[in-house]
């Protein structure tokens, strides 16, 4: 039972790693219908430059904000020189342009970082918090900043006018653009704000996969089946299904197939959600007019 | 009357044919090693483009395909004694039914769907090799030794000259079938339900029925490439299936040419060159050149859709097309043979 808790309790800090990171493909698929499959590579760049900032001298917390907000620019220049002029070309040119993302960011990190594995610093360390015996400090610290940034986002969303206007630009472009909104903006922003997301979700997962250039690919993969399963369209679809991915993974790697086939786990999800509910646990069914 | 595109295309095939030919009598030890490795990348390739370029089926999984082909091969001759023979079309059709099986949920998926389920399957692949359940026969995370076939019927060749041929054979043979398949009813089809599904589906093209068996088919083009990677290789383990092949595969169609059956020489030649490139400039570099493929991969991906989205073989093809018209042969095109060069690509 103990064994059982603390696996259950492990997998939730990932979780929220994947949560937080469903989330950010999901703001970009909410503005466009694409998934990023360079999300994780960029975010695995992002905590490389936190990494570096804090070899250079930098406290934790002030390299962590400069990487987000750092994250939060280069997401935005990417959306306007890379990613823009795609806007229009078929789902297939997205994913390659994607793809060659990811490639790149993994190269780049690789030729100004190196290959070899990194350890990580925690802000969270020392004593697990509250007497809690089945979670580590940085366990306990993802999950928090996890549920933060998903609060953080929530407010965003619902209370500014920025929020509002993101969320029209998605589901009616048109209509906005005649109120006034600059849509082509609102996608940028969304980028950006997609990116410093990921980047958190980088640096939480850091401590715990370790940093190297390919650190985020099982990550990612989880992060997909997380959204997959949650609804790829419903931001807090997609977190649950994050948290549930993570729970699951764990179990299932301790329990039922062995971790070194944890991988699997998410692929069976993914397989399994998009044949038997292709729109996730909250997603909206997508009905096309003929 | 063939248009002079179409003699063209046939003088160049039958030239790269029969340069491929005497190549392993010029050519020895690791330049043949590296030619059959195109020539295997080439036949992936044409398999992908199939599903890919044709269908519109976008897959980055092909490399578990190409694992199942090459693991095929491996046990068939090593744990169950069969003759290389029997093992390469065994292992292929296996490699059918994965692809024919896999595309039945696929068939659910909308394109992006369809990217994401692939993905997962291509990162999934080199864990599932090691699942401990199944070492016996996959030799686990050490894989498994296979030994190169020895040339029959007492031809006097060495076995680097035969392996190539076989794989020569062997490619010869299915681009053959591809353009037959690409160029007839069956292309058509595919592109009809890859440009317009809908209007597709009330001409009364089976979309169900040909977007799986072009998702078998196209398994079984990875199927046979892969086992005969394991041949040539001489080795087959968990590490040589990653998602990184799974991407380089999507990199040679794209630098190919999508929906372009002979660009997937140029694609094969490059996935297969510019690694060894990266690795003889990593004297001078040390491990930074390690970054090198992939980021010429990358940047080529971004460039080529923005500039040139039919790739090496479209721009030799209009290119090509060019010369002609100025030479003068503009209006003896035959319109509808060349739809598959013509179309847009992806959906």
């Amino acid at each position: 039972m103990n064994e059982f808790l603390h696996q259950f309790a492990s997998g939730l800090a990932l979780g929220g790693i994947y949560a937080i990171m469903a989330l950010a493909l999901v703001m970009i698929y909410q503005a466009t219908q694409l998934v990023n499959f360079a999300q994780g590579e960029m975010a695995m760049f992002s905590t490389y430059l936190a990494w570096w900032l804090m070899q250079t001298g930098w406290p934790y917390w002030r390299a962590f904000f400069a990487a987000v907000i750092l994250s939060f620019l280069g997401g935005i220049v990417i959306e306007r020189v890379i990613v823009r002029p795609f806007a229009k070309a078929p789902i297939l040119a997205s994913v390659i342009v994607f793809i060659g993302l990811a490639l790149i960011f993994n190269a780049l990190a690789g030729y100004l970082y190196g290959y070899s594995v990194q350890s990580f610093d925690t802000p969270f360390s020392g004593r697990p918090w509250f007497g809690n015996v089945y979670m580590s400090a940085h366990e306990s610290g993802a999950v928090l900043v996890s549920l933060c940034v998903l609060a953080l986002v929530f407010a965003f969303f619902r209370f500014t006018p920025l929020g509002l206007a993101m969320r029209a630009a998605a589901q009616n472009p048109v209509s906005s653009r005649l109120l006034g909104i600059r849509v082509g903006w609102m996608l940028a922003i969304g980028w950006g704000l997609a990116a410093a997301i990921g980047a958190v979700a980088g640096m939480m997962a850091a401590p715990i996969v370790y940093l190297d250039p390919n650190m985020m690919g099982g990550v990612l993969l989880y992060a997909f089946a997380g959204a997959v399963l949650g609804g790829i369209d419903n931001p807090f679809g997609a977190a649950f299904g994050g948290f549930a991915v993570g729970v699951l993974e764990n179990l299932v790697g301790a329990y039922v197939v062995g971790a070194e086939v944890k991988l699997t786990v998410a692929l069976v999800i993914i397989i399994g959600v998009l044949v038997w509910r292709p729109s996730g646990l909250f997603g909206r069914r997508l009905v096309a007019r003929v | 009357m063939a248009s002079p595109e179409r003699m063209a295309v046939r003088i160049a095939t039958l030239a790269v044919f029969a340069f491929a030919l005497a190549f392993p009598f010029f050519a020895s030890g690791y330049r043949l090693y590296q030619g059959s490795q195109a020539l295997i990348y080439a036949i992936a390739l044409i398999g992908l483009n199939l599903l890919t370029g044709f269908n519109g089926q976008i897959s980055l999984g092909h490399g578990a395909f190409f694992a199942i082909g090459g693991y095929g091969v491996a046990i068939l001759t090593v744990k169950l004694g069969l003759s290389y023979w029997l093992a390469i079309p065994v292992s292929a059709v296996v490699c059918f039914g994965a692809g024919f099986l896999f595309g039945f949920p696929a068939l659910r998926f909308g394109g992006l769907y369809l990217a994401l389920a692939t993905f997962a399957l291509a990162v999934a692949t080199p864990q599932i090799l090691t699942y401990k359940g199944i070492d016996a026969w996959t030799g686990g995370s050490s894989g498994v030794l296979l030994a190169k076939p020895a040339a029959p019927f007492g031809l006097p060749l060495n076995a680097d000259q035969w392996q190539f041929l076989l794989c020569l054979f062997c490619a010869a043979l299915l681009y053959w079938a591809a353009t037959n398949l690409a160029h007839g009813r069956v292309g058509r089809a595919l592109i009809a339900i890859r440009d317009q599904p809908i209007a597709a589906e009330t001409m009364g093209v089976n979309a169900a029925l040909y977007k799986t068996m072009c998702f078998g088919v196209s398994a079984l083009y990875a199927g046979v490439a892969g086992g005969l990677s394991a041949l040539t290789v001489g080795f087959v383990s968990p590490e040589s299936f990653t998602l990184a092949l799974s991407l380089s595969f999507l990199v040679g169609i794209v630098v190919g040419g999508l929906a372009s059956l002979p660009g997937a020489l140029f694609g094969a030649l490059f996935i297969q060159f510019v690694p060894n490139f990266a690795d003889g400039l990593s004297v001078t570099f040390g491990e930074s050149a390690k970054a090198l493929p992939g980021a010429i991969y990358g940047a080529l991906l971004i460039l080529i859709m923005a500039a040139m989205p039919m790739g090496v073989a479209g721009f030799l093809w209009s290119l090509f097309r060019a010369a002609t018209r100025v030479a003068g042969f503009a209006g003896e095109q035959a319109d509808g043979v060349v739809v598959a060069r013509t179309t847009k690509t992806g959906g």
